[in-house]
């Protein structure tokens, strides 16, 4: 029994149809517990006021936006290497899941950015890195589109988004170079504070915990969409073969 | 290799547009910026490294689609496929080829053009380093795009969309170094990572531009 | 599309492809040449071989001597004189190809696989666009020059070449219908 089995499109199917109201259901429930014990029940910020509440759509979004890119990648290796469809499927059903989330972080991060710098965009480099995240997802997506033949489209996106994570990588620095930014000491920082070190004041762990359960709540959600859109995209290919047999029976008969 | 630059340059001249088309693309872009942004000389100078910057790209954009497509059109691209020539050399020389029609020339035009801008002093010394070390690169990941869409029927656009989040990184470095350089500051620290990641594309991308030619002329 | 197919051409001799359009000869000559990945079974020696089809990678802005030298540079070789006479091209050396007929241009397309020095030549309707006196120039050089020097050559036509070659008939070779469809096959 080895991991590669659900590699097969009956198996996936099979397997996930069950799973996936769970899924969704656990991601609704982390999410709405998440977000009113968040919204409700914790103490305003004694600097930003109530605005630090939209931390919890804000830093669960754009966690998830990174993390689908590395979930394509790591999809696309396992397609290059192993060649299974499932997973080359499994990356093109990710990629507008984790562009959503991409949107979701740069709007919260807009609005959330008016009160606190005054502006709706910087050019923060963070701000930035995922503007160009976002195109990446963009082109990936619209390469998937344009290739006819779904194994020549599954390589090509592989290789780009192998190449394109690269990319993606050195943006980040070269906007950390470029422009010094005001993120420092608001979102993701402050996470890490939070869940760096013990020693941080208990008070914190108030906005933490809400904000872990949001997190969950999102990676739940994530997982839930690409195992339905990967159901979705193998059925699409499974149509084909059915279509292109009958015409083959029928152009032989 | 070295065959098919001298004939990719050859063609190059003798189908006209190689050189000439890109340059006046570059001329052009620069020359409409002073009419969207007023004609301050103050304004002019501080923008114009960016502005050579982003219509270098631009430019170097224009030419991207004819490097595999010419070739695959009409059947030249599988012959060099099934050639003694590994396709990584095939895509190394067709990214110095292009280099040598585009990047050259406008790394060469770019601080004349700046006139027009009104560059100050130090700024043309830089302009014209870091477009020499930077459109090499522009070049070799424009060769992997073109790779990536050569099978395609409209592959003009999505050829853009895809490269030009690519070229975040050396436009980045490109004109911070210029910028850097006319103020004075320490230019050389941005000039090196561009060196870098151009060292990278030129050693590393022929591969994958190799990979996405295989699976296209499947 | 083909299934089963298989023959032995030895040295010095010529193999005719024959069957309706669409029975898969291109899909096979290009398999050979490792152009696209069979489906299943493997394919030996084709560092050797040479395709070619009517697109024949001739650049309308080169002239004729520059366009063979390309190709002959490429495969690390250097154009022999005699090839210009062989495909009765000696009057038309500094043309630009662009300026050629189609059957000038052809026969320019053509004499590209004298000059590459490859044993096998996998070729697909080379003729198209001949007239007779070309297709006999042709087929006299494929006859006297490759074959009599040791080379091979598999060729799929629809018309008379002359040689004195076996003909295989691919038609019975189409491969039953859930055979094909590659990779859709893993959804079924």
């Amino acid at each position: 029994m080895s991991i590669w089995e659900y590699a097969n499109p009956k198996k996936f199917i099979t397997t996930t149809t069950p799973i996936i109201p769970w899924i969704f259901g656990a991601a609704g429930l982390c999410i709405a517990v998440g977000l009113f014990w968040g919204f409700f029940l914790t103490p305003d910020d004694f600097r930003q006021g109530s605005t630090v509440k939209i931390i919890y759509l804000h830093v669960p979004a754009a966690m998830m936006a990174i993390s689908a890119w590395l979930m394509m990648l790591v999809a696309s290796l396992i397609w290059l290497i192993r060649r299974h469809h499932v997973s080359a499927l499994a990356a093109r059903a990710a990629a507008p899941v984790g562009m959503v989330f991409t949107l979701i972080g740069l709007w919260t991060g807009a609005v959330w950015g008016q009160p606190m710098w005054g502006t709706w965009w910087a050019w923060d480099p963070r701000l930035t890195s995922f503007l160009i995240l976002f195109l990446f997802y963009l082109g990936y997506m619209a390469l998937w589109e344009a290739v006819e033949d779904p194994d020549s489209a599954a390589d090509l996106t592989s290789v780009l988004c192998m190449v394109g994570s690269v990319f993606a990588l050195l943006s980040r620095y070269a906007n950390h170079f470029w422009n010094q930014g005001l993120h420092q000491g608001s979102s993701i920082a402050r996470v890490e504070a939070v869940t760096g070190a013990d020693t941080q004041e208990r008070v914190s762990n108030v906005f933490f915990y809400p904000l872990l359960v949001c997190i969950v709540g999102f990676v739940l959600l994530f997982v839930a969409l690409v195992f339905l859109r990967t159901q979705t995209e193998i059925r699409v290919r499974r149509t084909r073969a059915l279509v292109a047999r009958a015409r083959r029976e029928a152009g032989h008969a | 290799m070295k065959a098919l630059l001298i004939r990719d340059l050859r063609l190059a001249v003798r189908a006209g547009g190689g050189f000439g088309l890109g340059l006046a693309f570059f001329l052009i872009v620069v020359v409409l910026v002073p009419f969207g942004v007023g004609p301050e000389r103050e304004v002019l100078s501080r923008i114009a490294p960016g502005i050579l910057w982003v219509a270098a790209l631009l430019a170097a954009l224009l030419s991207l689609d004819r490097i595999f497509a010419l070739d695959f059109e009409d059947g030249a691209l599988p012959l060099l496929a099934t050639s003694p020539l590994p396709l990584e050399g095939i895509a190394l020389a067709k990214a110095l080829a292009h280099w040598i029609t585009t990047g050259l020339p406008l790394a060469v035009v770019a601080p004349v053009l700046g006139i027009l801008l009104n560059m100050e002093g130090p700024t043309y010394g830089w302009m014209l380093v870091t477009l020499l070390v930077g459109t090499p690169a522009l070049s070799m990941i424009g060769t992997f795009g073109a790779a990536l869409t050569v099978g395609l029927r409209r592959g003009g656009l999505l050829l853009s969309l895809l490269v030009l989040p690519l070229y975040v990184p050396t436009l980045i470095f490109g004109a911070e170094a210029v910028r850097r350089g006319a103020e004075g500051l320490d230019g050389v620290t941005p000039l090196l990572l561009q060196g870098g990641i151009t060292a990278g594309c030129v050693a590393l991308l022929p591969f994958a531009t190799a990979a996405a030619l295989r699976v296209n002329l499947r | 599309m083909l299934e089963g197919v298989s023959f032995d051409v030895a040295a010095g001799s010529a193999l005719i492809l024959r069957g309706p359009n669409g029975v898969g000869k291109t899909t096979l000559l290009r398999t050979l040449a490792e152009l696209q990945p069979a489906l299943a079974g493997t394919v030996e020696g084709a560092e050797d071989a040479a395709y070619a089809s009517h697109a024949d990678g001739i650049k309308a802005q080169l002239t004729v001597t520059e366009n063979l030298a390309f190709w002959a540079e490429v495969h690390g070789a250097a154009v022999p004189d005699a090839v210009f006479a062989s495909f009765d091209l000696d009057s038309l050396r500094d043309r630009m190809a662009g300026t050629l007929s189609a059957g000038q241009k052809r026969r320019l397309g053509l004499a590209r696989l004298g000059v590459i020095g490859r044993k096998v030549l996998l070729l697909d309707e080379p003729t198209v666009s001949l007239d007779a006196f070309s297709v006999k120039l042709f087929a006299d050089w494929l006859e006297a020059e490759h074959l009599g020097q040791g080379g091979l050559a598999v060729i799929a036509t629809h018309i008379d070449l002359g040689l004195d070659a076996p003909e295989m008939d691919l038609t019975p070779y189409r491969a039953a219908p859930d055979a094909g469809g590659g990779s859709d096959e893993a959804f079924l």
